[in-house]
């Protein structure tokens, strides 16, 4: 352009020749960006539409999926939960009495393991409050981080679960010797259950807590027996602990079957 | 005479483009998880200029109940989002365009020029350049405001795992509400931005969508030595 000698009749065409190719870029650009968007737009409808797998849509349910995947591959059991003065501590928010409806018989209360046994029945076995309180006692002042979004210092005291399984190896197959991939607990009615993965299970602060905020837990917070870990929302902290089971095959849980993400981790 | 300027670069038009439902998608789906646990306001002790949101919001557009999706939702596209935040970072340093972008040591005197000039207070022309100092400021933070985005939502998403940035960014509900400040800072940002746009004119918008701008230059000058005896002859008027 710049070495062309412009003639002085030639400045008007040139202006209309400019102005068509802004016309007929500008007519390409906006078909492209009407294109886009209605493909983006037959994009959202189609994922909207997909049959859903416990509540959201599958294509959804998979990128959970893999999220949790995912940030398996960051876990560590040294990747800890900051911990707080237990001064700070307070009495968390009774949010729900999903499978605490009928009365607690706390003397008749015992805790039901089902081994892991991938080939063959489960071997159960039973346990007292007092078994687990004779394990190492753990105390930790974590903050308990509700799904809803609302979070609160509280001061828990109980055994870990890596403590009750080396003590008690449930977990593993006696045959195989391998290591159950997955948790299920449920409370004594099977009205609430969660699921956990092993790594969490075995995480240094996952506890089978029997005192929060140094007193025995009170029905309403778990009693006698609820599970405490800051990997997880609180929605995974079940209460009042009825069986826990170690499964080869991811287990159900109650808040993921109503959308939520299964692993909702931390 | 009219000429097509490029203006801007086919790669910054999708990232923005892309960016635009995807960023409006998030903010929806973050307040459909905000609601759960709806206690953000502006005000000091029992006073309250602005609750985050009022009742009437949540019912007009059906925010309620809706937690479960949101955070699946937030859960699938915060990836589309972090992905074409990074493309356009690493677009705008490898082609060069941070340097439009990027504010230097005069862009704070001129991006009060700039906000002089457009409340009608100052008279003079605004630089005619690519971005002024107003515009390199906003578009910068804006990127700075995603960064952050991606760090106070990483920070909530797991704060056991990543310990170390919820603490650094002042504990997990800091985290919560910066996450909830820095979306707000979008929410005014578009207000501005669309303002800006619908002032700037049609020229300008055209060119985030089809690259180009038409500008009114004046014509190449002649060779002397080719055409001497014409050479005044076809000297235009200047029009801009």
């Amino acid at each position: 352009m710049a070495d062309s000698t412009p003639l002085p009749s030639s400045e008007a065409p040139n202006d209309a020749a400019v102005e068509r190719e802004a016309t007929r870029r500008s007519r390409r650009s906006f078909l492209l960006l009407a294109a886009t968007g209605l493909a983006g737009l037959g994009g959202w409808r189609w994922l909207v539409s997909r049959p859903t797998d416990d509540g959201v849509p599958w294509p959804l349910r998979r990128v959970l999926d893999a999220n949790g995947q995912l940030a398996q591959e960051y876990f560590s059991n040294a990747h800890l939960a900051p911990v707080f003065p237990k001064a700070q501590a307070r009495a968390p928010r009774v949010n729900g009495d999903i499978g605490l409806r009928s009365a607690l018989d706390a003397a008749a209360w015992r805790l039901r393991v089902l081994g892991y046994a991938p080939a063959g029945p489960a071997r159960a076995q039973e346990f007292t409050l007092a078994d687990i309180q004779a394990l190492p006692r753990v105390e930790m002042t974590t903050e308990l981080k509700c799904i809803e979004g609302w979070s609160v210092v509280v001061s828990w005291a109980g055994a870990r679960l890596s403590d009750f399984l080396q003590r008690y190896p449930l977990a593993t197959d006696p045959r195989r010797s391998g290591l159950a991939p997955y948790v299920s607990l449920f409370t004594p009615d099977e009205q609430y259950y969660v699921g956990l993965d092993i790594e969490s299970a075995l995480h240094p602060q996952t506890l089978l807590c029997y005192e929060m905020n140094g007193q025995p837990l009170t029905p309403e917070h778990g009693a006698p027996l609820r599970l405490v870990t800051p990997l997880k929302y609180g929605i995974k902290h079940l209460k009042r602990i009825g069986t826990i089971a170690f499964l080869h095959q991811r287990p159900a849980d109650y808040w993921a079957e109503q959308g939520y993400d299964w692993h909702a981790g931390h | 005479m009219k000429q097509l300027v490029e203006k801007h670069p086919l790669a910054i038009r999708w990232f923005h483009w892309v960016n635009f439902p995807v960023l409006a998608l998030m903010i929806w789906s973050g307040i459909w998880i905000y609601w759960a646990n709806d206690v953000y306001r502006l005000g000091w002790g029992h006073t309250t200029l602005l609750k985050f949101f009022p009742k009437s919001f949540y019912q007009a557009f059906h925010i309620d109940h809706k937690l479960a999706q949101g955070m699946a939702w937030h859960f699938v596209l915060m990836w589309v989002f972090a992905l074409n935040g990074l493309l356009y970072v690493a677009y705008t340093l490898i082609s060069g365009e941070w340097r439009a972008l990027l504010p230097s040591r005069h862009s704070f005197a001129e991006a009060w020029q700039v906000v002089r000039h457009d409340l009608g207070l100052r008279q003079e022309p605004l630089p005619a350049r690519k971005f002024n100092g107003a515009q390199q400021i906003a578009y910068t933070a804006v990127i700075l405001m995603g960064a952050g985005s991606l760090l106070t939502g990483l920070a909530i998403y797991k704060p056991t795992q990543l310990a170390w940035l919820t603490t650094a960014l002042g504990g997990y509900e800091w985290a919560r509400a910066e996450h909830f400040i820095l979306t707000i800072g979008y929410v005014l940002f578009f207000v501005v931005h669309i303002a800006q746009v619908v002032r700037a004119g049609w020229n300008n918008f055209r060119a985030m969508l089809a690259g180009f701008e038409v500008v009114e230059v004046p014509p190449p000058a002649p060779l002397p030595a080719a055409q001497p005896a014409s050479a005044s002859s076809i000297t235009p008027p200047l029009s801009a």
